[in-house]
């Protein structure tokens, strides 16, 4: 089942930034979303998450298929890395975080408390949360924001490894992962009509 | 033609202006000639002498309390339901009036307690009960501040006027338990024998619905004021999109 | 649903989260009360119940926030809200784990508080039952104040404003047990009107504090 979207419009505090959206998201495909800094990548990627409604359109095999990771990675410092994996996995209904840990090199890190965790470490574990979670669209908002280059090339392999694995990812990046099945998608063309939010517009 | 027309804010400023006159009006005569009717031509209580005049602005304020509680709840209701602005503003607009009716009520019960009971405050069940619902009015005001989101803002404020509701309700129960009370008998009720005597009761209902009207008229106003303000927040946002 | 249980217990219990805090307020309270009412025995032993129960009551307040606040900061409850679990299921389980870190040791502590207070002999039993009864729905109450006022600045005052008056029949019913149980008379009633508003906050509550905490993530 692919992710779709149709005329989709999404709002940001009640304004429309994005709207008239339309594309699809196959399996074992990837979809990098390019655009300056507000022009509504995160607005977009939380509608289809499903953390906020739609304005306009409608959003298809979403829902229950999606995991979405955001800027703030969701960690607490007082567990350990183990920890921290284990229990979104069993939130998912899942066991097994030993493919996690190698996928984005945290092995060594297991037991370190994740407070303790480097900036780019932190991102590492935040990611790895991704591989645990089972699900098929991975979500992704500037997922590379804090990583050095080797961590960006593991970043880049464990997506291509999802990929292979019949699942898709939809990215807002600005860096060049060197993934081919990657399609660009610019929301520039996209940007709402300025007018005013649904909620002035009654007081008109 | 239906009533939900009226939910549209121009349509609501365009129908209160009308009516708004007709109520000051009806509420300043009802207030002025049931005030004075009650005030210089009643007879002294036998018990409580002329004391008992009081009554005449603390039942109004205390219906008028919990009334404006009950239009909230109704407001709020229409809110979640059928999500027209005009009526979370109006639960809005109604909430510091109600506060207020809440305090004269405190207040002249206070004033009226001092030489009936011999202290201006007892733990009495009516008197916390109304104490509470202006803790209630506070929180729910407080909230509206607090949000600056509007549509966020009506949302919370409804719901926690729901559940309020029930706790305020449950608030009653428990105070009632909990202290037996020194308060007199319900003023106005259907049971002819605790009623209080219809010399003093006629002027009553004309204070009671100079109350009303005034109540009506002032959720009208500050309700035009809160559609008003949205409006001009509109228009600002509107001029910086050209 | 057993996980994010877990998980909250063990940030509780960790450095820094807060275990504790409130058994220490609780204790404080209740040293300063015969400080502030004066010594004398029998006044002190009249209001222990009553001392306790407030006690209880804003040693629970005081860590509400703590509720959403975190994983609000750091971004688990979006993440939360996108996982396979309803929120109703959410919200009840962070109501339960504040129960289990703060409610439950209020209602261990409370009878070695009372001999502070000269408690009366009857009165040990019925303040932990009432507070066994009564704290579930302080904890559920405040869930829903805390989901009401997640993500806002100075959010804390508020929070209290607009809890404690919802505290208020918990409160009067719960202290009306322990004062009567104390003192020896029956304590049926208030007690069945304690366990129904209990039993019917936990029921209720958990789908507005869902509903709210919708709203908020919004």
């Amino acid at each position: 089942m692919d992710l779709q979207v149709f005329d989709l419009a999404v709002a940001r505090g009640g304004v429309p930034v994005l709207e008239g959206l339309n594309f699809s998201l196959a399996e074992g495909r990837a979809l990098v979303l390019r655009g300056p800094n507000g022009s509504g990548k995160t607005t977009l990627l939380r509608t289809i998450a499903g953390l906020q409604p739609a304005l306009e359109g409608r959003v298809e095999g979403a829902g229950e298929r999606i995991a979405y990771a955001a800027h703030a990675d969701g960690l607490k410092t007082a567990l350990s890395v183990t920890e921290n994996l284990s229990f979104w996995a069993q939130v998912f209904g899942k066991e097994d975080i030993s493919a996690a840990l190698q996928g984005f090199d945290l092995v060594d890190l297991a037991h370190r408390p994740a407070g303790s965790l480097s900036a780019g470490q932190k991102r590492r574990l935040g990611l790895a949360r991704l591989m645990v979670t089972g699900r098929p669209v991975w979500v992704l908002d500037e997922p590379t924001v804090s990583l050095d280059a080797a961590s960006v090339a593991l970043f880049a392999e464990a997506v291509r490894g999802h990929l292979a694995a019949g699942g898709a990812a939809l990215m807002a990046t600005h860096i060049d992962l060197g993934l081919d099945e990657a399609e660009l998608f610019d929301v520039g063309p996209y940007k709402a009509k300025p007018r005013v939010s649904a909620q002035d517009e009654a007081f008109l | 033609m239906s009533i939900w027309e009226y939910a549209n804010p121009v349509k609501f400023i365009k129908t209160t202006d009308r009516l708004m006159p007709y109520m000051a009006v009806g509420a300043v005569v009802c207030l002025v000639s049931g005030l004075i009717w009650g005030f210089f031509f009643t007879p002294d209580d036998y018990r409580q002498g002329s004391t008992v005049k009081i009554i005449y602005l603390h039942v109004p304020a205390a219906l008028m309390a919990i009334n404006a509680w009950l239009m909230m709840l109704v407001a709020s209701l229409v809110w979640i339901v059928r999500r027209h602005h005009v009526s979370a503003l109006a639960a809005r607009a109604a909430a510091p009036i109600g506060a207020v009716m809440t305090i004269i009520a405190l207040a002249t019960g206070a004033i009226w307690g001092q030489p009936m009971w011999g202290t201006w405050w007892v733990w009495d069940p009516r008197l916390t009960s109304f104490l509470i619902l202006f803790l209630f009015y506070l929180g729910y005001m407080a909230l509206w501040e607090a949000i600056e989101n509007d549509d966020t803002a009506a949302d919370l404020t409804s719901i926690l006027c729901l559940v309020g509701s029930v706790f305020a309700v449950l608030s009653r129960y428990a105070v009632l338990f909990w202290n037996q009370g020194l308060h007199q008998g319900a003023s106005l009720s259907l049971d002819k024998e605790e009623h209080v005597h219809d010399v003093y009761s006629n002027p009553l209902y004309v204070c009671i619905a100079g109350f009303i009207l005034l109540f009506i008229a002032l959720v009208f106003l500050r309700t035009q004021t809160e559609i008003r303000a949205r409006r001009a927040r509109a228009l600002i946002a509107r001029e910086r999109l050209a | 649903m057993i996980s994010l249980l877990m998980r909250d217990l063990r940030l509780a219990v960790r450095a820094g989260g807060g275990f504790g805090l409130g058994l220490a307020f609780f204790l404080i309270v209740t040293v300063l009360v015969p400080l502030g009412v004066g010594p004398e025995t029998g006044l002190l032993a009249k209001i222990a119940p009553g001392i306790l129960w407030i006690g209880a009551l804003l040693a629970c307040l005081l860590s509400l926030d703590r509720i959403f606040a975190l994983d609000w900061e750091d971004g688990s409850l979006d993440l939360l809200a996108t996982a396979p679990l309803p929120m109703e299921g959410i919200v009840s389980i962070k109501a339960l784990a504040h129960w289990l870190t703060t409610g439950l040791p209020l209602v261990i502590v409370a009878p070695g508080l009372g001999v502070l207070l000269s408690l009366p002999q009857g009165g040990y039993f019925w303040i932990v039952v009432s507070l066994l009864l009564g704290s579930p729905a302080l904890s559920v109450i405040g869930t829903f104040g805390a989901a009401l006022t997640v993500g806002l600045k100075r959010g804390g005052l508020l929070l209290s404003l607009l809890v404690l008056p919802l505290y208020v029949p918990t409160l009067v019913f719960g202290a009306e047990v322990a004062r009567r149980g104390a003192e020896g008379f029956a304590v049926q009633t208030p007690l069945l009107m304690l366990a129904g508003i209990s039993f019917g906050a936990v029921a209720l509550l958990p789908f507005a504090s869902a509903a709210v905490l919708r709203i908020n993530l919004r």
